[in-house]
């Protein structure tokens, strides 16, 4: 007990005499967070549009009101006509351009029906899909206002509401997917390298041939760690709650709990990287490609699982992120306990028995 | 009764033969010196030795320990310091001995008796980190860190290579004081001068041990005639020696040039040869062999 506490203590002072380390450490996790949260959305806010409006009458311009007042759009440049339209696409000035038909009150009044075009710029397909989404459902609205308003008639009007998330927001999605991305990384990177700096600068080799076992060596390493990632977890935690009001439904033990588990996991896993690899480098590209990658791709994280070719969706189920994520997606959002989610869990604990098995079996007591 | 038995121990290293069939024996308290240059396989014996590294062939005993079946109680009694500092760089003096002595289960405080002679030499300055020290210092300490668990037997690679004379020079008075306290050392090194120092030395090269003896013996038994030579032109010189007398070694020696034969050498023909060859002042003196005459000596009879 002793010796590993001897231990501890010499891996503290690794990591505080450190400082370059300690920093990016630390402040890696809150950048990442800020970074995905105002950087990468597929949120629209205040995007460019124009409107042609042959009309010029009452309802068009209570429709256009509607969509611009909807806090998604504003009106970049009046165009008034279809030659402009082109010009300001090629330009790159706008994303959708809606036009209104010639007597399009009149129309309306008199036939019940009239026409309204929507022009995207799907040079972005996702964007255009969803911004012409957006304007659909505004004008839907506003139809089914004026019809209920003016006749009897009844009308199937599917009413949807958006569970667990119903403002949309991509904070909720990206938190939990950022926990697993930085916890991997620290854990699995930090380890591994830090392992393979003893082999590189030789202080290996005078551990090997002390009396030290492996279990000690590897234990030691791991627990300054698990703290230090630990930690990086509450900070990612309280800066989605506080910064992008992601809300923590469930039971916040539980949440912490995982946590400790899913860093478990990847500590025993930057363990494994450490007993293959000899320098700090392989371990560093390692653990890049090999766990970062699939961390992001495959994890469901960014893109959904279910939508992926068979091949990979097989490949996702050994992938640890995927249930990890899951779990913390469930508790923070659905405010799910383990009574659903003890698969999900007991997956993740076997993984981190047996990549510590692993470990353990591989760490070799000679050099070479 | 032997401290550390060797027997018939190899090891490649692919098709690189680093240990070819290597045996010796140290008795119980003995300072003994494994003498080679670089390449020579000491410090892949020296693994061996510590269990670091498995011999292909061949067995071991240190204090009547198997280095195969009994590694841990080996690493146990062993003070090794690697012929690479391997100290951690970050720390400083008092952590990185605080450190080893508590990983071998004891204190700086318990055995500070044995070390007390070099910690005092570098205690002034511990909590400066190992990696701003000196090469002297940086040895010191990492003598310090091999012997906190008071290890029944050192074994130090290369432990003076990259250390100024005069750290060398108290680096070996430490090491002699050692020895009296009964501590049994194994050391290796790739300075010649250094193993007049040794109570017993193993002569080392490309894997193989060319004689084993205490360093008065193995002068004594070195047999061909050998000359110091010098002259004003000591490349040509040597060109010139060379071409004398096939049977012979030539090589430059400090400021003198050595010649050595097995056959008998007469130095007045020898003189007139060199005069006749551009060399009219030549000084011509026998003199008496050190280690590395014999080594070298021993090396051209193994090739």
């Amino acid at each position: 007990m002793k010796k590993f506490i001897g231990f501890v203590k010499k891996e503290y002072y690794h990591i505080i005499r450190d400082p370059r380390t300690l920093f990016v450490l630390i402040a890696m996790p809150i950048a990442q967070i800020l970074l995905f949260g105002y950087v990468i959305t597929n949120e629209i806010k205040n995007a460019s549009i124009g409107i042609l409006d042959h009309s010029k009458d009452e309802v068009t311009k209570q429709i256009s009101s509607k969509i611009l007042s909807s806090g998604y759009f504003k009106l970049d440049a009046s165009i008034n006509s279809e030659q402009e339209i082109h010009e300001a696409f090629r330009k790159g000035k706008i994303k959708e351009v809606i036009v209104f038909e010639p007597h399009f009150g009149e129309k309306l009044k008199k036939e019940g029906s009239a026409k309204i075009q929507i022009i995207a710029d799907a040079s972005d397909p996702n964007m255009a899909n969803l911004l012409t989404n957006y304007t659909e459902a505004i004008i839907r609205n506003y139809s089914i206002a004026i019809t209920t308003q003016n006749s009897q008639i009844s009308l199937i009007t599917p009413e949807v509401r958006m569970l667990y998330n119903p403002e949309l927001k991509g904070a909720y999605m990206f938190v939990p997917g950022i926990i697993a991305m930085l916890l991997m990384l620290i854990s699995a990177l930090m380890t591994s390298i830090s392992i393979t700096r003893e082999k590189e600068l030789g202080t290996m080799e005078v551990l090997l041939a002390s009396p030290l076992n492996p279990f000690t060596v590897i234990v030691g390493k791991v627990t300054p760690y698990l703290l230090l990632s630990f930690i990086n977890a509450c900070l990612i935690l309280l800066t989605g709650y506080f910064v992008f009001n992601v809300p923590i439904n469930g039971s916040i033990v539980l949440l912490l709990a995982e946590c400790l588990l899913f860093i478990f996991m990847a500590l025993s896993l930057g363990i494994l990287i450490s007993t293959v690899t000899k320098t700090q480098q392989a371990a560093m590209l390692i653990s890049l490609v090999v766990l970062m990658l699939p961390t992001i791709l495959l994890s469901g994280f960014i893109f959904p699982v279910e939508n992926m070719p068979l091949i990979l969706q097989y490949l996702c189920k050994i992938m640890p992120p995927k249930y990890f994520i899951n779990i913390v997606r469930t508790i923070m959002l659905k405010g799910g306990n383990l009574s659903t989610l003890w698969s999900d869990t007991l997956i993740l604990f076997g993984m981190s028995i047996f990549f510590i098995i692993v470990s353990v079996r591989k760490y070799k007591i000679r050099l070479e | 009764m032997n401290f550390v038995e060797i027997n018939n121990i190899s090891k490649s290293y692919g098709t690189h033969k680093a240990l070819h069939e290597t045996s010796f024996s140290v008795k119980k308290g003995e300072l003994f010196g494994v003498i080679g240059p670089d390449g020579a396989g000491k410090t892949t014996l020296f693994r061996i030795l510590t269990t670091l590294l498995l011999a292909d062939s061949g067995s071991a005993k240190i204090a009547g320990l198997d280095i195969l079946k009994d590694y841990k109680k080996i690493r146990q009694i062993v003070g090794y310091m690697p012929g690479k500092f391997s100290l951690y760089q970050d720390l400083t003096i008092e952590e990185n001995l605080a450190f080893f002595a508590t990983i071998f289960g004891t204190t700086i405080k318990e055995n500070y008796e044995l070390i007390k002679d070099i910690y005092i030499q570098i205690e002034p300055f511990k909590d400066r980190q190992a990696g701003k020290l000196s090469g002297g210092m940086k040895q010191k300490l990492a003598l310090s860190c091999a012997l906190i668990h008071k290890p029944e037997i050192l074994i130090l690679d290369e432990p003076t290579t990259g250390v100024d004379a005069v750290s060398r020079t108290e680096f070996w008075d430490l090491l002699r004081r050692f020895k009296d306290m009964g501590i049994t050392i194994i050391v290796s090194t790739p300075y010649m001068d250094e193993a007049s120092l040794c109570d017993r030395v193993a002569l080392m090269q490309e894997g193989k041990i060319m004689q084993i003896d205490t360093p008065a013996n193995i002068i004594k038994n070195y047999k061909p005639e050998l000359l110091a030579i010098h002259s004003n032109n000591m490349h040509d010189l040597l060109v010139k020696l060379r071409n004398y007398n096939i049977n012979s070694q030539v090589y430059l020696f400090g400021q003198t040039v050595h010649f050595s034969s097995n056959e008998r050498i007469n130095q007045s023909d020898l003189k007139n040869y060199l005069q006749n060859n551009g060399h009219p002042n030549t000084e011509i003196n026998t003199c008496s062999p050190t280690i590395e005459d014999c080594f070298l000596w021993l090396m051209k009879q193994h090739n």
